[in-house]
């Protein structure tokens, strides 16, 4: 094993000094034990590469132009910046102590980070590299969305139980929406109109309406066989035309699609061991999850909802994008 | 002022120390009652005041008030076996103040104002009095942190009929059977339920013979019963017991280890087979010396070696470490199971204010009692409480002295229920009917 990764290493080593960067569509993967990112060529699916990062690497996201990948290095306390030719860490923001997730501003900057231990949410400027503010948010911060156009970023609370949401421009909140136990996801549609936040404990996913900040739907799981408490939503992806969700279910292992017109779950499939987190590519043909437990990440047809393939990365996988 | 009481701040005979007045910029209603607070409290009240940066505009005056009262019983300090334990004067205190800080970052968005009375009862003084006057002036919302028979001296007070009482310590079976009160939630595991944690991880090892070694106190009866029960529970067999008369001469005296070297192989010679060692000694007099010193190489299990218990220092599991890093960050120690339950019972109380919009003791025990309670509470899985006897439905960990080791039910312990009922006295077999 140790020899073949030695060998993978060399070989990645080689192809990255040959062509830097030129992969099209590439899988970055955070694993949080690891301390590492795994780069997978999404043609192929195979590992290309495993680049050494901070402690405890979970939320990453992709810089506006596709060049960077930001990384909250959790133990570190900072966000590293991973440069996507040469894949070495190029600098680090400021994020506030322990983020855990972020969101990237629509035009590119500034960043919100999500500080679990502090709850605070970070404003940082991406360019500057300062810090634009600190939002006094409820306890244990974690999910982060914000809206297309920009101007709102919901905010999760993890033992508070809140979507905060918060003026973009005023860094102010201006609605709590009380949703079930353990919020940990906050994702926008793309017309803006709904945000659904996921509920790890409360086993449910609110959709919540961006305008009279009510709960239009609570969607609920059930999986013959596994028991209740098991389900646990934590990732959630809708697609751009807004017809279908994904929702990552944790340890029930499944990750579940949901009509997200009328909030009917359509399937649940079977993913590897604690699904975590939830990315689509470019042209939303795939979506990959994270598994923490299994140390792999699944890819799944969207079409088709089907799982194709797990690839196995690094220790505990936590968050996931696609580079088109 | 007349204990000893390190960081805790001090508030010996029936005096009440009151805190969140700092954090409340209101001037706290029960002022009254924080009389000589200590130096100490203020340098910690100094500390929450910073960590609740309250966001502008975050009104608190026309908010629903919550006091919630943390009481406990000064103790003779217990000089641990190991030098490695903390003699903690402040056990459990930090869990409710870690709580009152959660319940008070989610209340000022719902101009709900948390506020902890912490009410330390001196070793010679009277605990009903006390506990009676703390209820005159805060209401019904009562953290006990103390021992059985002082659990009941306050329990069954007219002046509780309407109280909401959570028992963060005592683990009697008897509490949550036959002594079951409508007005005490238990938030700490039974005895049962840790025996039952235990027997279903050494029955899935196959380490099915058991030798029970067991100490003479109330307490560690109490849990040699309830071992046996979990034997006979999950199929295990007790092959032999001993009860351990004397106290073995400390290693901690300057070469004490050599008398307990040979001590403990004579203690556990000529034993039945067996398969694991399971000890009952709560009061750590003896237990800690089992370990790698017992005449056949077995291991130890149950008040020292592996344990189970509600939480534990290595534990980092489903967010563990944010709560075992927030606690360090203001007590400056670990988190202890009595720190647990308290920062649990916070939360509980807590979590039902926000959902309910009351502070009204029923209404809060209808929202704990219904189905929409879930609180989440770094165990993986929702915590809820059983109709029957309000006990709080937990995994229990089973932990090594540096690392966890499972976490109980283990796979396979089924119930029609929920698996946590595989866990302590379940329903039929409970001598307490409240619901």
């Amino acid at each position: 094993m140790k020899r073949n990764l030695a060998v993978a290493g060399l070989l990645a080593f080689a192809w990255v000094a040959a062509a830097p960067g030129s992969m099209a569509k590439t899988i970055y993967v955070s694993n949080e034990k690891g301390n590492s990112i795994t780069v997978i060529d999404a043609e192929t699916l195979e590992v290309t590469d495993t680049v050494e990062v901070g402690q405890r690497p979970r939320g990453i996201t992709l810089s506006k132009d596709q060049k960077y990948l930001y990384i909250c290095a959790s133990d570190d306390n900072h966000v590293e910046v991973l440069d996507l030719e040469t894949l070495k860490v190029v600098r680090t923001l400021p994020s506030g102590p322990d983020p855990e997730l972020f969101v990237l501003h629509p035009s590119g900057n500034p960043l919100f980070v999500a500080n679990e231990d502090d709850n605070l949410v970070t404003v940082v400027d991406v360019e500057k590299g300062n810090v634009l503010a600190e939002i006094p948010v409820g306890v244990e911060p974690e999910g982060m969305g914000i809206s297309p156009d920009g101007k709102v970023m919901v905010n999760t609370s993890e033992t508070t139980n809140m979507a905060h949401f918060i003026d973009t421009s005023t860094y102010e909140i201006t609605d709590n929406v009380l949703v079930d136990s353990r919020p940990r996801f906050a994702e926008f549609t793309k017309d803006g109109k709904h945000v659904w936040v996921t509920s790890e404990i409360g086993g449910t996913v609110s959709v919540i309406d961006t305008q009279s900040k009510e709960i239009v739907h609570k969607v609920t799981f059930e999986i013959s066989g596994v028991r209740p408490e098991a389900i646990q939503p934590v990732g959630a992806r809708v697609t751009s035309d807004g017809k279908l969700a994904f929702i990552a279910l944790g340890p029930s292992n499944r990750v579940a699609v949901v009509d997200a017109q009328s909030f009917e779950v359509l399937d649940y499939l079977l993913v590897g061991q604690r699904v975590w987190q939830l990315a689509f590519d470019g042209d939303e043909k795939r979506i990959y999850s994270t598994n923490g437990v299994s140390n792999d990440i699944s890819v799944i047809d969207v079409e088709k909802r089907k799982v194709i393939k797990s690839i196995p990365v690094g220790r505990f996988p936590w968050g996931v994008v696609v580079k088109d | 002022m007349s204990g000893k009481l390190g960081r805790y701040p001090q508030a010996g005979g029936g005096k009440t120390a009151c805190r969140g007045e700092g954090i409340a910029g209101l001037g706290c209603s029960l002022l009254r009652h924080c009389r000589r607070v200590g130096l100490r409290l203020l340098l910690v009240a100094g500390l929450s005041l910073a960590w609740t940066a309250v966001p502008d505009g975050a009104a608190r005056a026309t908010g629903l008030e919550i006091p919630v009262v943390y009481l406990t019983k000064e103790e003779k300090a217990r000089v641990p076996l190991s030098l490695l334990d903390p003699v903690l004067m402040d056990d459990g205190v930090w869990g409710a103040r870690l709580g009152l800080k959660d319940n008070q970052t989610t209340g000022q968005f719902l101009k709900h104002d948390y506020r902890l009375i912490e009410t330390v009862v001196g070793k010679d003084e009277d605990l009903v009095a006390a506990f009676k006057k703390v209820m005159a002036a805060a209401g019904g919302l009562v953290l006990a942190d103390l021992r059985t028979p002082d659990l009941e001296a306050i329990a069954g007070l007219p002046e509780a009929a309407d109280a909401l009482i959570f028992n963060v310590r005592a683990g009697d079976d008897g509490l949550r059977n036959e002594g079951c009160r409508p007005n005490v939630f238990h938030i700490a595991p039974s005895r049962a339920m840790k025996a039952d944690a235990l027997a279903q991880y050494l029955v899935w090892k196959k380490w099915n013979r058991w030798l029970l070694v067991h100490g003479k106190g109330e307490g560690d009866l109490a849990f040699a019963e309830a071992l046996r029960k979990a034997a006979k529970k999950f199929g295990a067999e007790i092959v032999e017991e001993r009860p351990v008369d004397a106290d073995p001469v400390s290693a901690r005296t300057d070469s004490g280890h050599i008398q307990i070297q040979q001590q403990i192989p004579v203690l556990t010679q000529g034993a039945a087979d067996h398969d694991v060692l399971v000890v009952a000694d709560e009061s750590d007099a003896f237990g800690e010396y089992l370990p790698y010193r017992t005449w056949d190489a077995r291991p130890v299990a149950g008040t020292q070696g592996l344990v189970p218990t509600a939480w534990h220092r290595s534990h980092e599991q489903w967010g563990g470490t944010q709560i075992q890093r927030r606690l360090h960050k203001i007590a400056e120690r670990d988190m202890t199971v009595r720190d647990y339950a308290s920062w649990a019972a916070m939360r509980a109380i807590g979590e039902a204010v926000t959902r309910t919009s009351s502070a009204e003791t029923a209404k809060i025990k209808a929202h704990l009692l219904s189905d929409k309670f879930k609180l989440a509470a770094f165990k993986g899985e929702p915590l809820t409480f059983r109709t029957w006897n309000q006990q709080l439905r937990q995994p229990v960990l089973l932990a090594a002295p540096r690392s966890l080791v499972s976490v109980s039910p283990q796979p396979g312990f089924l119930h029609q229920r929920t698996p946590l009922d595989s866990l302590g006295y379940d329903e039929p077999e409970s001598g307490c009917e409240l619901q």
